[in-house]
This record gives C-alpha cells, sequence and structure tokens, in this order.
C-alpha cells in the first residue's frame, strides 16, 4: 500500500527561511531510516507559495493566479510517498518524525485493485486460479 | 485510543521492528530460533501492556527492553548453565545497568550488522529454497505463518513446518551469526539474492487476489532488496537486483489484460506503467554501475529491463543494446530461455533473417521442447520474411504448448492470419 504524507505550510515555511541545522540534521537523520527500511518511494520539500502559481478552472475559462496564497496552513510545504503494509505502519513512522508543532497528513494511494471489477459471480476469482495452474505448469 | 487500535498499532510498530529485535537477540542468545521466540514473547507482552497503559513514546526500545530481560532470565533459569552463559548474562545485566540509552546507542551502529548476519543466515544455503523463503519472509518481513502460508498458496501446517525445521537445521549445523567475508560473500550473497528474487516472481507472475496478494509479495521483495542495498551498498548485484524488481514492478499494472490474461511486454499499454518506480530502478541501476559495469546476471537482466522502459513506445526499443547485453548475459548466466530472447532481440536490430539463424540452433534444445515461446518466436521471424505456411504451423504449433487459454487464442489468431496471407506489419 502506498501512503502520501503531507506536510503543511506555515509562517516559517512560507517565509522562504530554511529550516535551522538541527532540524535539518533531524529530518535527515528520519529520511535515511526511511530509506534504510526500504519504505521511502519519494520524499520532497516545496519552494513557498510565493513562487508558487494557481490555475482557475471555470468552464473553458483558465485564470493564472500568482501566488503567495493566505491561510498558510491550507498550503502543502512538502511531502513523502511511502510504501507500507497498512495505515497503522504508516502512522508509526510518521510518529517518529521530528516535527515539533504541526499537523502532518497520511492519505491513502489508490491503486489499481481499488478499481478493479467486482466479482459477485466468483468469475475473476477462478479465471485467477485458472492463470495461476497455468504459470506454475509453465514453469514446470 | 481504543484497544482494537492500539492492538493494531502494536502489531505495525512490530512490523518495523522486528527484524532488529530478531537481529540483536540473535547475537546476544546465539540461537536464531530461540531469538524468534524472545521477540515474539515481546510482542505478547506489548499486546498486554499498551492498551492499559498506552503505546510508550519508543516503542521500538521497549520492546528491545522486554525482549532483552527475558533473554537474561532464560540464560539464567537454563538447567545446564554452562560457564559461558552465565557470564555473557552477567555481561548483559552489567551493560543494563551502564543505562539504557548507551547501551543503546553502541548498539545502533550494531544493529546494521546484526541485520546483516540475520539475513546472512536466514538465506544459508544448507536450507532448501524454500525453507530460506519461509524463514526469511517470517525473520526479516515479520510476516506470521498464516501470510506466508496465503502467498504460497501451500498449507499454513506446511510453512509451519519448514520454519521448525529450518530452525532446527541452523542449530545443528552451528550455523554462525556471522556475515561471510571474501570470496565466500559472493556466493553466500546470491543465495540471498536468490531468495528475495524468488518472493518477488511469486507475486510477479499472477494477478489479483486476496488479503496478502500477490502483488504484495512484490513490494515485500522490494522492500527486501531496498533493505539490504543500504546494508550493502557496495554489492553492485544488490543494487542490480533492486533495479530489477523496480522496473519489473513498475509493470504490474499493465502486465494483466481486462480478463485476467497476460499480456506480453511489447504489446502492454506503457501510460500504465509506473514513472515512479521506473525513476527508481533507474537510479538504482545507475548505483550499480557507478560500482562496476552490468557483469552480474542481476544488473545485466536490470539494464535489458531499463532499455525496455526507457522506450516510450514499442518501436522506441534500443534493440542493438538489449542485443549486446543478452549477449553478456549468456555468457555470465548461460541458459536457453536467455538465448532464446537474445534472438529475438537481434531479429529486431538486425533483422528476421538474424534472429531466425540464432533461434535454429535452439531448435534441439531439451529443455525448450515444450516451451511455447520457442515455436512462437520461430513463427513471428518467419511470418516477417513471408514465409507464412512455416510461420502457421509455428504458431500452430506454439499454440499446442501454451499453457493459459487467451496465450493460445492468441496464438491461434496469429496463424490464422497466416493462413490468410496476411504477412504482420
Amino acid at each position: 500500500m502506498r501512503f502520501m504524507v503531507i506536510v503543511k505550510a506555515d509562517e516559517k515555511s512560507e517565509s522562504g527561511a530554511l529550516p535551522d541545522g538541527k532540524i535539518l540534521a533531524e529530518m535527515g537523520k528520519f529520511n535515511e531510516e526511511l530509506v534504510k527500511a526500504g519504505v521511502m518511494l519519494a520524499g520532497e520539500g516545496l519552494h513557498p507559495s510565493s513562487k508558487g502559481v494557481r490555475v482557475r478552472f471555470s468552464g473553458k475559462k483558465r485564470t493564472v493566479i500568482d501566488g503567495p496564497f493566505t491561510e498558510a496552513k491550507e498550503l502543502v510545504a512538502g511531502f513523502w510517498l511511502w510504501q507500507v503494509k497498512s495505515r497503522e505502519e504508516a502512522i508509526e513512522w510518521l510518529k517518529r518524525a521530528p516535527f515539533d508543532e504541526t499537523e502532518v497528513e497520511i492519505r491513502q494511494v489508490f491503486e489499481a485493485a481499488d478499481f478493479a471489477q467486482s466479482d459477485p459471480s466468483g468469475e475473476f476469482r477462478k479465471r485467477d486460479q485458472q492463470l495461476r495452474e497455468a504459470v506454475e505448469a509453465r514453469r514446470r | 485510543m481504543t484497544p482494537p487500535e492500539t492492538q493494531r498499532a502494536v502489531h505495525a510498530v512490530f512490523r518495523i521492528e522486528s527484524a532488529r529485535l530478531v537481529a540483536c537477540l540473535t547475537r546476544m542468545v546465539r540461537d536464531v530460533g530461540l531469538a524468534e521466540e524472545l521477540a515474539h514473547d515481546a510482542l505478547v507482552a506489548a499486546l498486554e501492556e499498551w492498551p492499559r497503559s498506552g503505546v510508550p513514546e519508543r516503542p521500538g526500545a521497549w520492546l528491545m527492553a522486554t525482549a532483552k530481560h527475558r533473554a537474561i532470565d532464560l540464560l539464567r533459569r537454563r538447567e545446564r548453565l554452562e560457564r559461558k552463559r552465565e557470564e555473557l548474562a552477567r555481561e548483559l545485566e552489567a551493560k543494563e545497568e551502564a543505562g539504557a540509552e548507551a547501551a543503546e546507542r553502541a548498539a545502533d551502529e550494531e544493529v546494521g550488522d546484526d541485520l546483516l548476519r540475520l539475513v546472512f543466515v536466514a538465506c544459508h544455503p544448507i536450507l532448501s529454497p524454500e525453507a530460506r523463503v519461509a524463514l526469511t519472509l517470517r525473520l526479516l518481513g515479520g510476516l506470521s505463518t498464516a501470510e506466508i502460508a496465503r502467498a504460497f498458496l501451500v498449507p499454513e501446517a506446511t510453512v509451519a513446518q519448514r520454519i521448525v525445521r529450518a530452525k532446527r537445521t541452523l542449530a545443528e549445523e552451528g550455523v554462525p551469526f556471522e556475515v561471510p567475508r571474501g570470496p565466500e560473500l559472493e556466493a553466500r550473497l546470491s543465495s540471498v539474492l536468490e531468495v528475495i528474487y524468488l518472493v518477488f516472481n511469486e507475486g510477479y507472475a499472477a494477478t489479483a487476489g486476496d488479503d496478502w496478494t500477490r502483488p504484495e509479495l512484490c513490494e515485500e521483495a522490494l522492500r527486501l532488496g531496498r533493505v539490504l542495498a543500504e546494508l550493502l551498498p557496495g554489492e553492485p548485484e544488490v543494487h542490480g537486483l533492486v533495479a530489477l524488481m523496480e522496473i519489473q514492478a513498475s509493470r504490474l499494472r499493465a502486465r494483466v489484460g481486462p480478463g485476467g490474461e497476460p499480456v506480453l511486454l511489447l504489446a502492454q499499454d506503457r501510460s500504465r506503467w509506473d514513472p515512479l518506480l521506473i525513476q527508481r530502478g533507474l537510479e538504482a541501476l545507475a548505483r550499480a554501475e557507478a560500482l562496476s559495469p552490468p557483469a552480474g546476471s542481476y544488473s545485466l537482466q536490470a539494464a535489458i529491463a531499463a532499455c525496455h522502459a526507457r522506450a516510450r513506445a514499442p518501436e522506441e526499443t534500443d534493440w542493438a543494446r538489449i542485443a549486446a547485453l543478452y549477449d553478456a548475459l549468456g555468457s555470465v548466466a548461460p541458459s536457453p530461455v536467455v538465448d532464446l530472447n537474445r534472438a529475438v532481440a537481434v531479429g529486431m536490430a538486425s533483422g528476421p533473417a538474424a534472429g531466425l539463424a540464432l533461434v535454429e540452433a535452439l531448435r534441439a534444445e531439451p529443455s525448450l521442447a515444450s516451451y511455447h515461446l520457442l515455436p512462437s518466436v520461430r513463427g513471428d521471424l518467419l511470418a516477417k520474411l513471408g514465409r507464412l505456411s512455416e510461420a502457421r504451423e509455428e504458431f500452430e504449433r506454439a499454440a499446442s504448448l501454451a499453457g493459459n487459454a487467451r496465450e493460445r487464442d492468441l496464438l491461434l489468431a496469429r496463424a490464422g492470419a497466416c493462413a490468410r496471407g496476411a504477412k504482420p506489419s
């Protein structure tokens, strides 16, 4: 299962100031732990919204709006993509992050299986089994 | 937190910590089986304690401390305690008194080493491949017996027995808890990589299913591979294996058609390939190649997979490079299947006649006698050369050997096209 972990912006991140050395070091160590555990898929920080831009859609109309945007805590400052077995595992990992005073969101990523057909007659499951048997036979 | 939530949290923490726990405990008690029991005891203790007192601030440390105390108790309570064991117990207690934090800081450095030792023990060649897989998934993946059984479609009792016997064999043979060195490392490492790739292939060959589904097996293998790459960053074949798995996993969503039929690489909808995994695969391959030009079988297979991954459409594939890589692979890990794949690549790069010449040499190969892809490839090359009636015979032959109904249909359709005089584009 994949989860996106969304770090919200605050006044500090929006000001463009780099976090202090100690926090950077701690975050670096945390990221290292994620990589060592084989859990980290991706992780990036985002430039402040003053460098950002929004595109407003209204029917066929497109309007481009320059940042910065207000409501810092509604903005995204960074994200991770983690591969874990359960939501609880994502939570336990996030608890180990060196954040001080903020809320960080965890959202599950849709997988192909989530879009899979429902199978009330068990037909897909049967074909599944046949396919596995065929693959097994081929391997022998 | 409600009790069920706490329970789930315990299991999540255990999944994160169990490999490390078992690794450290094995170093302490010198017995993988015992170490696993102690880890499991700590899990049970957490399940009882945490719903009452809440999840501790540092749950990993709690589990480790609990397990270590039990280890010390056990070593003491053993009936015929050798002198060594008593000394060990005293040593451990002294460490405990010296302060849990200090011990842990030192342990931090040792953890990586212990994990690596555990990897090599669990994948010891003295064990059968099935036993190695079961033990690895259990000790390093933290999977339950039920989960392993479901993943490999064998009864739970079979898996349980395999694990019990494996532990017994390791104890009886006195397999040391250490990382092999020098020339032994390469051989033992290939045993480890074999286990991980075995797990991956179990997941790669099939489609979606139940709770612990096969795509999740690919994920588990990928995770183990990535962990190993961090433990042995200087080993190119480890990065090669990770690269191969990342790139193959990138195609999981494109591999299966709507009716559950397998879709061959060249026919896959590339918009369904996962660009994140491809990127990760290419990065892992770069790490391997920074250490040495692709020379091992996994690195070479990964380099071939990367050629496909880089092509936005089948027509953009660098077949010449693929042919050269199969050449190299053929000398490192010779196999008729590799030769056949090479023939396909040569056919694409240098024209069907060249490919056909290579296939001719394989027709007498006994291990390919009932391999449907051999006549299928031959048929494809003959058809491209305009030799349609011969091609049709080959496709019909391939269809008769195909193990899957959908594939059979596809091959018969190609035979039919040849009969109608339709040359492939």
